[in-house]
């Protein structure tokens, strides 16, 4: 399933920091959330001031900090990506038992994680495309869709090769059934709702027809708020 | 007098048999137990089942292992990481066996193991290609997968300090499996970079106590993957 070409869709809707940012607007003061691999780990850049957010990695430690000066780091202080990091003040590390309990024990208030395929139901495939060759791998992708509260998905709408990601059904393996919350792409906000994919918000200049074109399910319109008198 | 030192890497691995199921702490390199790993390539047992998050990078530490051919199974969450390749041949070569499991089903599948309950029901991985064929069963309105917990004949993990009775500190997020992983095995070794008489630990702080562990040995400075690996060294 393609979707019509176009030469501006590129240069159309939101940047990868522009996602982050407006996703980092959603999240409370006081959360306590995971943010995966890749693109959710943007979003840390962009908390609004005044919001403090403890972030936990489930290798195992709780008030993650972001990566140290050149030299300054300790190969056995990483993130879930094993690449290096600080601690804020107030940090906790535990082991792999105590760190899980935080996750399936419902205790983390929201889990960012990227995304393969999201469905009009809230299921997520994000950990294999089930090619023959690859080496399987899940990490605590499964546990954190499964244990977290509130599921955000970070994706670009359509892959590189124009591929829809937000479908009708995932095509890919599963990561979990109807785990997803909200799913913020460079072109909208949306949310997973009982009747499906429900448009919260529309990037700058990108129309609703333009969003739903490149989308495997029926968008359904924002809901209309009555303007203040 | 209680003391569980022992001589030495070799040493504390010398009756691994062949066949063994071992248990190896560490989340990528931190908390990898390469003095010991090197020391289980340098005795030769065969046939090992490996219970790891991961599979190694380059060719030392668990890499290395598995690069030797002693690993026929192993139980791991995330089997791949940058620069790792020996097990992605090897298990295309079919020359391997892999269990996947979620990570937090793999500590909650050691931590069972290590407190004598052999099952337990979890929610996750239901409707995944990794709860195929494995007994469901229904919560209120959550649906739980059976899984099974795991023990091992060996563990070997890496810890900060020790003291003699086999009390552990350990360093950061090297902790990582280390904590579930020396309960669950029926002889648990930790190396260590400090060692300590007891009664010098504050008892408050203790990580693992001494109740999981078998034998401490002394690695004053341990390696790391990722200086091994950016140095081009190889093992053996």
């Amino acid at each position: 399933m393609t979707p019509p070409a176009t030469d501006e869709s590129a240069a159309i809707g939101w940047s990868r920091d522009d996602i982050a940012r407006r996703l980092a607007q959603d999240i409370p003061h006081g959360s306590y959330v995971n943010l995966g691999i890749g693109i959710p780990e943007l979003v840390a850049r962009f908390v609004p001031e005044g919001r403090t957010l403890i972030y936990h990695t489930e290798n195992g430690l709780l008030g993650m900090g972001p990566s140290p000066a050149a030299g300054a780091g300790d190969p056995e202080l990483i993130n879930a990506g094993k690449r290096q990091v600080t601690m804020m003040p107030g940090a906790a590390f535990f082991d792999q038992s105590t760190s899980f309990a935080m996750i399936r024990g419902g205790h983390l208030d929201l889990s960012v994680l990227g995304a393969l395929q999201v469905s009009q139901t809230g299921d997520l495939a994000n950990w294999s495309t089930g090619e023959a060759d690859a080496i399987p791998a899940v990490g605590g992708a499964m546990d954190l869709v499964a244990g977290v509260r509130r599921v955000f998905v970070i994706t670009q709408h359509c892959t590189k090769e124009g591929e829809m990601k937000l479908v009708g059904e995932c095509t890919y393996p599963l990561t979990g059934r109807a785990v997803v919350d909200r799913v913020y792409t460079d072109l909208a906000v949306i949310d997973i709702t009982a009747d499906g994919f429900r448009v919260v918000e529309l990037a700058p200049g990108v129309g609703f027809d333009f969003v739903q074109e490149r989308t495997g399910a029926t968008l359904l319109p924002p809901i209309q708020r009555t303007a203040a008198v | 007098m209680i003391d569980k030192r022992v001589a030495g890497p070799a040493a504390a691995v010398a009756d691994i048999h062949d066949g063994a199921t071992v248990m190896i702490g560490g989340f990528g390199e931190a908390g990898s137990p390469i003095e010991l790993i090197h020391a289980l390539i340098d005795q030769g047992a065969k046939r090992l089942t490996v219970v790891s998050n991961n599979t190694g990078s380059g060719e030392v530490g668990l890499a290395a292992l598995l690069k030797a051919g002693r690993v026929r199974k192993v139980i791991c969450s995330f089997p791949r990481t940058a620069n790792s390749t020996v097990f992605p041949d090897l298990y295309r070569r079919g020359e391997v066996e892999l269990e996947l499991v979620p990570q937090g089903t793999l500590a909650e599948r050691i931590r069972a193991g290590g407190a004598g309950i052999p099952a337990f029901f979890t929610p996750t991985a239901v409707g995944t290609p990794l709860a195929q064929g494995k007994e469901h069963r229904l919560f209120g309105d959550t649906e739980c997968v059976l899984e099974y917990g795991i023990r091992a004949d060996f563990t070997l993990i890496k810890g900060r300090c020790a003291d003699t009775h086999g009390n552990v500190l350990y360093h950061r997020t090297a902790r990582n499996f280390a904590p579930p992983m020396a309960t669950a095995a029926g002889v648990t070794i930790v190396q260590v970079s400090e060692v300590v008489d007891a009664g010098q630990l504050d008892a408050e702080a203790i990580v693992t106590p001494g109740i999981f562990v078998d034998r401490i040995v002394h690695v004053p400075s341990p390696q790391q993957e990722s200086a091994l690996i950016a140095a081009g060294a190889r093992y053996p």
